[in-house]
């Protein structure tokens, strides 16, 4: 099992449950969205711990995961169990997820843990030394606390020194260049007053600077991880070997197939490459590719390219194409191409920064040299310059952001909507328009049986269509499970491929399938399959790809709150209009190939959001603003996608775009917030009247301030 | 004031002792899924008899 480094190398779903999954089936592991409490997590380890072949179940309430250990062979019966349950499941590639925990996230909060620890003793002591301890207890004082702050300090302090020292040895400022100023500065500052036996010693505010910022660094960890572990989680597990014919068949990896090879593809698999059929009938599911819902029939010299699925039958395909040219793998550099773009965006937290740093350092120095200039006292002008850089030093700043994003993801998160990207909430609050792509996204983009079929010739259909992976033979069985019916059991069944499947009913024969194959006379306009019992006329059974529920009332809000919903699909015209009217959607672009989709997104102006499942969308996806994926798209596209709708419904959309609106209201209060308090604090420290005590307060409040303020977005209306 | 001479380390002693448990905490993945530990205790599952062992 492997990962595809590039979102393009992902070839259709059928790979999933493929010869993939099976080397490496012991651990394996589900995003399961739904699960919401105690009763859940003792159903799920009760009905899945006790497969056969299953050692352990263990789900994980906070990440919504369940971990099996099992032997190989059961990932599918593990899905069709939770699916038993009511459990929406997803499989996850495990060997990926768990490579030794995340020992980043561990330091962190270890140097977090200590400089907590060391900061709340010598606020203590500093406690006392404030309430008016004198000569040698305070000295005595002040002593403990160098002994508790330095080691401290050089411990837990590493994260900023060391992103500060790569900045200026590329001779450019960040945050922390200010940051470790302040904070050695402070350290050396306080450990020469103890020394010499001085008043003023700023210990406890330099440990309270590292527990504050490392408190911010820590929480943007945890966004950033928990958004790449989303997408770690969704990375695509490849079909990556085809089954090349010759002398002997041969299962070689798919860059090893050369122009004028011959593979075979048997039903339900992937097509691997681009090429010509030469041998074999079968239909070709494209809607990953093309976004178009019915199955294409495939025989002698069809064209078949790559990331599309064979249904029914066994084919043999001459590769046309060098692998690096296949459509596949261009739809993967285009997505590649569009996203380089995306990962130029500044976040607000470095605007901030480019601002703040300079700012700092120009101040700081400039009341040491006017203090010089003013008294002549080195150890005077030193000490209050140095009490400008802490008093200044962006504790608030440094949580501002940090904390806010942890809130919004945390409140998305129980939604149902996964952020995979850091910086995608603040894209999403940019967003003014939306684009939706229909197939899979809109609709639900698997056909379902429409109009009155008589009871006995669905059970029929149904016994007929059990063993066939076709969408339409799907919806039969799902139609007639959902109507009360038991599918009649047939016998001698087999698939004629591209035409259908014919069985033996009570001695008579029963054929379902092609209008052509059996007889009929096709009726235009429709996805539709038909069904013959020898003797009788052949009954016709429709098929339409509905409408999710709730995607009328999404695009009506969302239309309502000025974001102009669009269409956009590689579907037909005649089959996207009447969908978008019903929608009340008015700009629709339909029959538009992959490339297009990228051209139209970028000829829209303003800022995108691309609501999309297909492969055909995920380079959209990479060009707009923002993307979402529902949790059912294939791997690619999730890869591409800034969030995933993990309940696999639209209407957090609108949601969505609220919170992340909100957040950012937020960030920039809680910039306010910290401006505010400079404005106040600078003049104070500039003009010498700091005291150690002073700072304490203004930073922890601050700090307490701009935290709070974060954490009112994890309650309160969205709206 | 002699008291905080021995009253002050023992402070130090107490709190290091909370802080090596809390390490030992992280090490032990006591953080993984809090949540969902929160809500283990709620079940039924095994009030009766222990689990068995694998």
């Amino acid at each position: 099992m492997s990962v595809a480094a590039c979102p393009g190398c992902v070839s259709g779903p059928g790979s999933a449950s493929g010869a993939g999954t099976a080397a490496d089936a012991r651990h394996l592991s589900y995003s399961v969205p739904t699960i919401h409490c105690a009763g859940c997590i003792a159903k799920i380890e009760k009905n899945i711990g006790t497969l056969p072949g299953v050692r352990s179940a263990r789900v994980n309430l906070s990440q919504k995961r369940l971990l099996v250990d099992a032997d190989g062979g059961l990932q599918d019966k593990i899905l069709a169990r939770l699916a038993g349950l009511g459990y929406e499941a997803y499989p996850l590639d495990r060997s990926v997820l768990e490579k030794g925990g995340d020992p980043e996230a561990r330091a962190l909060l270890v140097r977090l843990a200590v400089s907590g620890f060391a900061m709340m003793n010598v606020m203590l002591l500093s406690v006392s030394i404030w309430s008016g301890a004198e000569g040698e207890t305070r000295n005595f004082l002040h002593w403990i606390s160098a002994a508790i702050a330095l080691p401290t300090v050089c411990f837990t302090s590493a994260p900023f020194w060391h992103s500060a020292l790569s900045a200026l040895r590329r001779v450019r400022l960040n945050m922390d260049v200010p940051i470790t100023l302040a904070i050695f500065l402070a350290t050396g500052m306080s450990l020469f007053e103890t020394i010499v036996g001085g008043r003023d010693a700023y210990f406890d505010a330099a440990l309270s600077l590292t527990f504050f910022l490392l408190l911010g660094r820590y929480l943007n960890h945890r966004t950033r991880m928990a958004a790449r572990s989303a997408a770690v989680e969704l990375a695509a597990m490849e079909a990556k070997t085809a089954l090349r014919m010759g002398a002997t068949n041969q299962q070689v990896p798919i860059e090893d197939l050369r122009i004028g090879d011959v593979v075979l593809v048997q039903p339900g698999m992937s097509i691997p490459v681009d090429g010509t059929v030469i041998n074999g009938e079968s239909d070709i599911d494209k809607a990953l590719l093309t976004g178009e819902s019915l199955p294409e029939r495939a025989d002698l010299g069809s064209e078949v390219f790559a990331g599309t699925r064979n249904l029914t039958g066994p084919l043999q395909i001459r590769v046309t194409k060098a692998i690096e040219n296949s459509v596949l793998r261009r739809i993967g550099e285009l997505v590649s191409l569009a996203e380089t773009a995306k990962s130029q965006y500044t976040g607000l937290a470095e605007r901030a920064a480019e601002i703040y740093a300079p700012v700092v350092h120009i101040l700081a120095f400039a009341t040491f040299a006017g203090w010089y200039w003013i008294g002549g006292d080195v150890r005077q002008s030193l000490n209050i310059a140095v009490s400008v850089l802490i008093i200044t030093c962006p504790c608030a700043l440094g949580l501002a952001v940090p904390a806010v994003m942890t809130a919004a993801v945390s409140r998305l998160f129980r939604a149902g909507v996964l952020i995979k990207d850091g910086t995608a909430i603040e894209r999403l609050a940019e967003v003014d328009n939306v684009v939706f792509d229909k197939t899979g996204t809109l609709t639900r983009g698997e056909p379902v049986l429409t109009g009155d079929i008589p009871a006995e010739a669905l059970a029929i259909a149904a016994g007929l269509a059990q063993g066939s992976a076709h969408p339409l033979s799907r919806a039969i069985i799902q139609a007639t499970t959902e109507r009360g019916t038991e599918p009649a059991s047939l016998t001698a069944i087999t698939e004629v491929p591209g035409k259908g499947v014919e069985g033996e009913f009570r001695g008579r024969k029963a054929r379902l399938g092609r209008a052509g194959w059996l007889g009929a006379d096709a009726l235009p306009g429709t996805m539709q399959t038909w069904l013959q019992l020898e003797g009788d006329a052949p009954v016709c059974l429709r098929f339409a790809d509905v409408l999710r529920p709730e995607a009328q009332a999404v695009v009506r809000q969302l239309a309502d709150r000025g974001f102009a919903p669009a269409l956009l699909t590689g579907d037909r015209q005649d089959v996207a209009r009447p969908l978008a009217e019903q929608l009340g959607i008015v700009s629709v672009l339909a029959d538009v190939l992959p490339e297009q989709k990228v051209t139209a997104i970028q000829e829209r102006g303003g800022r995108t959001l691309m609501v999309g499942d297909g492969l055909n969308d995920a380079a959209a996806m990479g060009a707009a603003h923002a993307s979402m994926a529902p949790a059912t798209a294939i791997d690619a596209t999730r890869t591409a996608a800034d969030c995933i709708l993990l309940g696999n419904s639209l209407s957090e959309i609108p949601r969505t775009l609220a919170i992340a609106r909100m957040a950012k209201r937020r960030i920039l209060e809680n910039f306010a917030v910290a401006a505010g308090y400079n404005l106040i604090a600078i003049p104070v420290a500039v003009l010498g009247y700091a005291s150690p005590l002073a700072a304490a307060i203004a930073m922890s409040t601050s700090s307490i301030l701009v935290s709070l303020n974060a954490l009112r977005l994890l309650r309160g209306p969205a709206s | 004031m002699t008291a905080l001479l021995y009253l002050v380390p023992i402070s130090l002693i107490l709190g290091g002792i909370g802080l090596f448990a809390f390490f030992w905490t992280v090490r032990s993945d006591q953080y993984d899924d809090a949540e969902g530990n929160a809500s283990r205790i709620l079940t039924d599952l095994y009030d009766d008899e222990p689990k068995p062992d694998p």
